[in-house]
């Protein structure tokens, strides 16, 4: 439906950083421990007890800044905000509020009909995770403090999303930069992504926003899309029946796909943020910066470009090759043992991606060794086995990771393209199949493919086709 | 009477074999019990201290002990030592025990001092008279009719009383100044960044000290010396050379002293007025040269002190909400009637009363009138004391306005309780050391303290001048 309405979304982007340790103290940021064992006095908020900040946490913070084009601020300055909850121990959160450390960034996405977008980062800030609160644990509510103080990265992009799409596209984006960056693994079902949207509407060609929503406890990638729809969906409903948006936050429920109020803005916190006066500002200098560029990794618009012009792949395979680091990566182990550029990328995307959906599993767990899928194509364009016989390779690979050259011989798959194999056998066919050959001489070309087919079977798909067609179609003629 | 002078002395009576560590820890443990009624400790940790004793004397006479050997030491209760009760005389934390030690209390440990005992204070260290203690007044050993000052007053108490060698205690806007001058004893307070805070429950974190409270220079320099530099746990700690060996005591003369008119108007007790004058006019003759400064922003300091430091403890107290550890109330209800009722039950009404001051000052609406305010007034006051300090080495004031008061005198007027600090949170708001040290007594036999301020990280010029009066001022009167 043409809506005459416009939505506005951003979206905050919560990323739990890969250090080792916490932000403010040594405990470890394993995930998985048993409850309440990654603590220590500090993270606990016992009293006496002081944060100090893990540099890797900057390193990481800044590294998602450029990559995004923030503007990384020499100085920033972490700020408590003040809020009570079980599983926050100190009563606040470290966080950061008016100096960030990165700011006024952008990302650009590529929107399905083709146009490209550029949408604003705002702001990154640091700050540390909370606990974990279990309410389904009989009456009792428990708490996990293992989370409090794993460090996270808080990323607050404009308002310049319009489309649920645009979010996926959006969310896609930043996913696939943490993981290029090696400062967070992109998992949403785990929690190490967490995404909340503010979304609001106004009529098409008005500037002016409309009343903002927020909607949080969206749990994967789709169930962004699926609840920024429903509540743009929401809110235009309201404003045809004649009602007012309120401020609210809105928490999505994945099982029954609906939206819940949970507090209105009167109910609002006041978090009354103030800088932390026990760790003093956190000061870039310039050659900090740039060490922490320069160790970069190349981020996937450059590989992608690298991938069209170096590789000459069409745009749509780079795009698919690059949209995930490891899938980029393991094209390229694929290339340092062959160099068809294009039938590396077709098996990659095709069967290799194929198998990774339907065992869903990660390219980091796919069986078969970047090297030997390289082998395995250079045996196809060496005309050692046809493509259809590669095929049939595949599966044995994927059971054992082996060299395809010797598991080709072992089961005595070598493309025949002996010319006199393969005469001994066109020879044979023609002499035991006199109608055929009647019907080919009477100008039915057709009926090649009977000789080829039969050929094939003969020599169990070994023989090279392009040779059979030759050698059939010179020894046809001859009887004419 | 104890036999000896200062720690050194101490230790030479110790080695020499004319005095056993036992008998002194035994004296103290005696006199600690004899001297209840003050109510200056907390806890006292008897066992431990006869134990220590005993260890820290073979080391002693080995020769391998730390430079602390044997001095018995009490803590304030708001400094955490391991497995030992941190209760900040609060209700809320009454059954809480510590974890972990505290980086200045663990250094006067490794140098084989003898902790005898936790310090009775006022609540979170809020208070300038030690009678906002969940465990009750303690007294002033001068007169018990009469408060030690606070909030460090246990600590300045147990000093003035001889039941240790020495204390820590705590200052936030006077904490161990005040106490100090009330009992008739020396209190330094070293620059903001000196000693390490961890291991110090927060009251207001950017204005919190660690300092030493002692019957003599020697040892709180000596105290001040093992509890300084740079600790990796607190990131606003700072390794500046303590410079405090003395070594430039001959210095001490040529020092250049700024009296501060804003610090000797309206509101001095005239006695302490004339103390000081008479202490001037001693120094003159010494050689001393004076100048008058003028510190403008002095008549601010209680209001800024009192709008960030409630800020900060509004936040720094939020973790005592009963819901992890510490005091929970028994009362059945919601998450947030747990926290109220608490809150409410644990905390004293002084303690309340600056959570409610400080979450006011930085709500919404209000934080750029109160706190940004506040801290653009603090920052004048670091300006106001760098231009002083560009023109002398030391500035001479009252510790406090007053001798020590009567017992509830004040308690029911925080207002004129404040004002009692006006002379001290300066210091702190500047993050500059301060120390005050005895200077006789009133007619009515209630100690006077001197109050000498100096430039960041330059503890050792008060030591100096604190020694040079000490050596000194008796023969000169």
């Amino acid at each position: 439906m043409e809506s005459k309405y416009e939505a506005v979304i951003g979206l905050e982007v919560h990323a739990q950083l890969l250090t080792e340790t916490k932000i403010f103290c040594g405990c470890s940021t394993k995930f998985g421990n048993p409850a309440n064992t990654n603590v220590c006095p500090v993270c606990l908020g016992h009293p006496g007890v002081l944060p100090v900040l893990n540099k890797k946490v900057v390193e990481y913070a800044v590294r998602m800044g450029i990559a995004t084009n923030c503007t990384i601020n020499k100085k920033s300055v972490f700020a408590r905000k003040n809020y009570f909850y079980p599983d926050l121990p100190k009563g606040y959160q470290i966080s950061q509020f008016e100096l960030p450390v990165c700011e006024k960034g952008f990302v650009d996405i590529v929107c399905a009909d083709g146009t490209e977008k550029r949408l604003g980062i705002t702001r990154i800030h640091l700050e540390e995770d909370a606990g974990k609160s279990i309410h389904d644990q009989g009456s009792e509510t428990l708490v996990d403090v293992n989370r409090c103080g794993v460090p996270l990265i808080e990323i607050v992009s404009e308002p310049d999303m319009r489309t649920p799409e645009d979010a996926y596209l959006y969310l896609t984006k930043i996913k696939q930069l943490v993981q290029y960056l090696g400062v967070c693994d992109g998992n949403m079902e785990e929690g190490s992504l967490r995404c909340d949207a503010n979304i609001s509407i106004r009529p098409k060609g008005q500037k002016e926003l409309g009343t903002k929503a927020e909607v949080k406890n969206m749990n994967s990638f789709r169930n962004v899309e699926k609840a920024i729809a429903l509540e743009i969906e929401r809110q235009i409903e309201i404003i045809e029946e004649g009602g007012r948006i309120v401020q609210e936050t809105l928490l999505f429920n994945a099982d029954t796909n609906k939206l819940a109020s949970m507090r209105s803005k009167e109910e609002a916190h006041d978090y009354r943020y103030f800088p932390d006066p026990d760790l003093i500002p956190t000061i870039i200098s310039e050659e900090w910066k740039k060490q922490i560029s320069d160790s970069l990794p190349e981020l996937p618009d450059t590989r992608k470009a690298r991938f069209i012009e170096g590789y000459k792949l069409p745009a749509y395979d780079a795009e698919i090759l690059t949209g995930q680091k490891e899938l980029a990566d393991y094209y390229e182990c694929v290339l340092k043992e062959t160099n068809d550029y294009k039938s590396a990328s077709n098996w990659v995307m095709g069967e290799v991606l194929k198998t990774i959906k339907e065992e869903k599993i990660e390219i980091s767990d796919f069986p078969v060794s970047p090297e030997n899928l390289g082998k395995l194509i250079n045996l196809i364009n060496k005309n050692v086995i046809s493509g259809k016989i590669a095929k049939d390779v595949f599966p044995v690979l994927l059971k054992d990771n082996r060299d395809p050259e010797i598991i080709v011989k072992e089961k005595n798959l070598v493309q025949i393209t002996d010319t006199g194999a393969i005469e001994e056998s066109v020879d044979k066919i023609i002499s035991s199949s006199p109608n055929q050959v009647q019907e080919y001489l009477s100008g039915k070309e057709k009926v090649l493919g009977f000789f080829v087919g039969q050929i094939m079977k003969e020599t169990k798909g070994k023989a090279n086709p392009a040779v059979v067609n030759e050698i059939l179609r010179n020894k046809l003629n001859t009887l004419k | 009477m104890l036999p000896y002078k200062n720690h050194q002395e101490k230790l030479n009576l110790i080695k020499s074999g004319k005095l056993s560590l036992l008998e002194n820890v035994k004296y103290f443990l005696d006199r600690a019990e004899e001297k209840k009624d003050i109510n200056g400790f907390n806890f006292v940790f008897k066992e431990d201290a006869l134990k220590s004793a005993l260890d820290i004397q073979k080391k002693i006479i080995q020769g391998n002990a730390g430079r602390l050997a044997g001095m018995v030491i009490a803590i304030k209760d708001v400094l955490a030592l391991k497995d030992k009760q941190l209760t900040c005389s609060s209700g809320i934390l009454k059954n809480f025990i510590s974890l972990y030690t505290g980086t200045a209390v663990q250094k006067i440990i490794d140098e084989d001092a003898i902790i005898i005992g936790k310090t009775n204070c006022d609540q979170f260290a809020m208070g300038s008279s030690n009678e906002n203690s969940f465990f009750g007044n303690c007294l002033n050993p001068c007169d018990l009719t009469r408060v030690p000052g606070g909030s460090s007053g246990g600590s300045a108490a147990v000093v003035a009383a001889g039941l240790c060698d020495a204390a820590l205690g705590t200052d936030t806007g006077g904490s161990i100044r005040q106490p100090a001058a009330f009992c008739g004893i020396y209190g330094l307070k070293p620059t903001y960044g000196r000693v390490s805070r961890y291991g110090l429950t927060a009251y207001a974190s950017s204005f919190d000290c660690i300092g030493p409270m002692t019957g003599n220079v020697d040892d709180a320099e000596l105290i001040l010396s093992v509890i300084s530099g740079f600790d990796p746990k607190d990131s606003t700690s700072m390794n500046i050379e303590p410079a405090l060996s003395g070594k430039d005591y001959e210095q001490t003369s040529k020092y250049k002293i700024g009296v501060p008119k804003e610090y000797f108007a309206e509101g001095l007790d005239t006695e302490i007025k004339l103390r000081i004058e008479e202490y001037i006019s001693f120094l003159k003759n010494s050689g001393f040269e004076f100048v008058n400064i003028n510190l403008p922003y002095t008549q601010y300091s209680i209001a800024t002190y009192y709008i960030l430091t409630t800020a900060e403890a509004s936040s720094n107290l939020s973790r005592f909400d009963g819901a992890r550890y510490g005091f929970r109330s028994d009362y059945e209800g919601s998450l947030a009637d747990m926290y109220t009722h608490s809150r409410s039950e644990g905390f004293g009404e002084e303690v309340k009363r600056r959570i409610m001051l400080g979450t006011y000052v930085l709500s919404a609406g209000y934080y750029d009138a109160y706190y940004r305010k506040a801290q653009q007034v603090r920052r004048l006051f670091k300006n106001d004391f760098e231009n002083a300090f560009k023109q002398v080495d030391l500035l001479i004031t009252p510790t406090a306005p007053t001798s020590a008061y009567k017992l509830g005198e004040k308690s029911n007027d925080p207002l004129q309780m404040y004002l009692g600090d006006i002379y001290t949170t300066s210091a702190n708001l500047a993050g500059i050391p301060g120390i005050s040290i005895p200077a006789g007594v009133n007619k009515q036999n209630l100690p006077i303290g001197i109050q000498f301020m100096a430039n960041h990280f330059q503890e050792n010029k008060l030591i100096n001048i604190s020694r040079f009066i000490e050596n000194n001022f008796k023969n000169g009167k």
